[in-house]
């Protein structure tokens, strides 16, 4: 045992429980650091979570989550954090969408989505479909574009002061004195994935699937003629400071006598 | 006075009951000492009768989810403080789990009692602020006044662990940042015994029992078990209602599984139930605390995994690799293994939840806050609903919600 998070137990063959109760409506079942996540089909979200609390004792829903993977041909993920509170259990469930598909609204199933759903659109831009009072939650009034993705800037694109000329409050264009600081952590060693100044000279596909060793002649690939020189300078530079030391020894000795 | 006669009897004028008042909509805050923060709530009255209530929250929305992706996990701590100011070690403790468990690293026991018994020292201070604030809602001045002296308390002890008065960033991953001298611990203990019971007791016996705190609380926004569940309740919220659910039993972290406390419940769901809740937690809170100063072990107050907590300053002066932890740790912080938790504590206010999505980086992919002020806000309206304007305040009050935790 590692750590000291909340200890959940999951109960002794749940997950095959759940995977035989939701049938083809599940796509994937994943228990990772403990923690069940199921994928379901988008359009079946109702249904899903409807049997879930009424069939599978998950009588709370805690939260919804946004992710954003802009890599994914369906950008965000849209995770609902279940409870149970007789059965002392946690579950995932999660669907994916884009910008254009709407989700169908659980709203009907538990009251509490509604503004849990107001914050994934007002934050990501997924459309909900039935929801009753689809609008912004956290943003400011007339806000434009969806902040928590990841293609929106940290900064924003405007900013908000009080005018002394205007008497109100008016809105510009992001402009920062010092620009954002970013720190590249990536050790070179473990390899950064960008190009670093003169690199861009060096032949690109150039791939190296061994690592090269020397330990043999033949290895250092300098060719037959280069390597019996360099046999040839070595063998000298060992050999000459020891006659060096012996003919410089002998008349020392002499001197001293 | 001799108008007002002749005007009623009038046959051709319309009487008081004859004239049909149109619905009016007020702005409840968001300047409004009352609505606890940045709160705006457009009410639909009718007369002095709430019909509806539209909260608007993210008055005090900061992104702070937002800014944590673009921190490392230990420059991302502090954050947590500033959510729900008045519980900060509460919020922290759910955000070190949460790295925890996707690390999988153990903390040492001295640590894990420092960190229950700062989280109980935390729900006091908490529900002092509340209590205080709930009771001056309804009328009441003096106990705030003793109430806060409680709270003040609780933030030295907090200044003299951390340094800090509010925002201590105390707990880390792997432990807390510092160890405590004995002298507080005692000072604590003492506290305890002394002080607290007698002052809170004092400020209580003035509330509890009164007419008027009474008629302003008992029977007011009353919460059925089942809507208790279906909004999303918890903590002191849900307990109220009835059912007994408190993540610190049920779900234990840290070392809760060995401490003995009670879990107060109420009966009817009302906001005075909902006080009273918070009464008795004040209570358990002071026994956990006791007994973790009475189990606590010497030790380590962090572990000892160096590619995760930064060696002391002493080491780092003569040992080069405490240096080098040192700087690296500082820097550029600890790599999370790829995968993603839900961690939630029971922190003053209820369910607080952290859903960390980790990509194996120095950095959080994505950090999912759950408030537990969103889905008590959001019952606002239907607790709401058929009740007097005045008692908006002692709902809201009774709910206990600050909105740096609401609005992150």
């Amino acid at each position: 045992m590692g750590h000291n998070a909340p200890q959940i137990d999951n109960p002794k063959g749940a997950i095959n429980a759940l995977k035989k109760a939701l049938g083809k409506n599940c796509l994937n079942v994943a228990l990772a650091n403990d923690e069940i996540s199921l994928t379901i089909k988008p359009d079946s979200i109702v249904e899903v979570m409807t049997l879930l609390r009424d069939e599978h004792e998950y009588q709370q829903l805690v939260e919804i989550a946004g992710v954003d993977y802009p890599d994914r041909s369906l950008r965000f993920e849209i995770c609902y954090h279940l409870l149970s509170l007789t059965k002392n259990h946690r579950l995932r469930v999660k669907i994916s969408t884009d910008e254009d598909m709407p989700v169908p609204t659980v709203t009907n199933v538990w009251p509490v989505a509604d503004w849990l759903e107001r914050e994934v659109f007002d934050l990501y831009g997924v459309l909900f479909d039935g929801h009753p009072d689809l609008r912004r939650i956290l943003t400011d009034y007339g806000f434009k574009g969806h902040p928590f993705r990841k293609d929106f800037p940290l900064t924003g694109y405007v900013e908000m002061r009080y005018s002394e000329e205007a008497k109100r409050v008016v809105y510009e264009p992001v402009k920062l004195a010092q620009d954002f600081r970013s720190f590249d952590f990536m050790s070179p060693w473990e390899g950064a994935d960008y190009i670093l100044p003169g690199d861009e000279k060096a032949p690109k596909d150039v791939a190296v699937k061994t690592a090269k060793t020397t330990d043999k002649l033949s290895k250092t690939g300098a060719g037959k003629a280069a390597n019996i020189e360099a046999a040839k300078k070595s063998d000298k530079a060992v050999k000459k400071p020891v006659k060096k030391v012996a003919k410089k020894a002998t008349p020392k000795k002499g001197a001293k006598k | 006075m001799n108008e007002l006669p002749e005007m009623i009897t009038s046959k051709n004028e319309e009487t008081v009951g004859d004239i049909e008042i149109q619905n009016y909509t007020l702005n409840f805050g968001p300047q409004h000492p009352a609505a606890h923060g940045v709160l705006r709530m457009v009410m639909e009255l009718d007369g002095e009768i709430v019909e509806r209530i539209d909260p608007h929250v993210g008055l005090l929305h900061r992104g702070t989810e937002k800014l944590i992706e673009y921190k490392t996990y230990l420059q991302a701590l502090p954050y947590f403080d500033r959510l729900d100011y008045c519980s900060p070690l509460g919020m922290e403790h759910s955000y070190v789990l949460a790295i925890e468990k996707l690390l999988d690293l153990d903390v040492p026991k001295r640590a894990q009692y420092l960190r229950v018994l700062f989280a109980e020292l935390t729900r006091i201070c908490n529900h002092m602020l509340n209590i205080g604030a709930h009771v001056m809602d309804v009328g009441a001045m003096s106990p705030n006044l003793w109430v806060f002296e409680l709270r003040e308390d609780c933030l030295n002890f907090f200044e003299r662990a951390s340094g800090a008065r509010m925002h201590s960033a105390y707990y880390r991953p792997g432990g807390v940042h510092q160890d405590v001298p004995l002298k507080l611990l005692t000072d604590i203990s003492e506290w305890c015994e002394t002080r607290l019971p007698k002052l809170f007791g004092d400020a209580m016996s003035l509330v509890i029992d009164n007419r008027i705190f009474k008629q302003r609380n008992v029977d007011i926004a009353t919460v059925s078990k089942e809507d208790a569940i279906a909004w999303g309740f918890s903590g002191p919220m849900i307990r109220a209602a009835g059912i007994a659910w408190d993540i610190r039993k049920s779900q234990p972290y840290d070392v809760y599984a060995d401490m003995n406390f009670e879990i107060p419940v109420g009966t009817k769901g009302d906001c005075y139930d909902r006080f009273m809740v918070r009464v008795e937690e004040v209570y358990q809170s002071a026994k956990i605390i006791q007994q973790c100063i009475r189990d606590i072990p010497d030790g380590p107050i962090a572990s000892d995994d160096r590619k995760i907590v930064p060696p002391k300053r002493a080491e780092m002066k003569s040992s080069m690799e405490s240096l080098i932890h040192h700087f690296k740790l500082y820097t550029e912080g600890f790599h999370v293994p790829a995968g993603e938790v839900y961690v939630a504590t029971e922190s003053p206010k209820g369910e607080f939840g952290v859903y960390l999505v980790a990509d194996g980086s120095n950095k959080p992919y994505r950090c999912k806050i759950r408030p537990t002020a969103f889905s008590h806000l959001q019952a606002m309206d239907f607790m709401s609903r058929g009740h007097m304007l005045s008692d908006a305040t002692a709902i809201l009050g009774a709910m206990d919600i600050v909105f740096g935790e609401c609005d992150r």
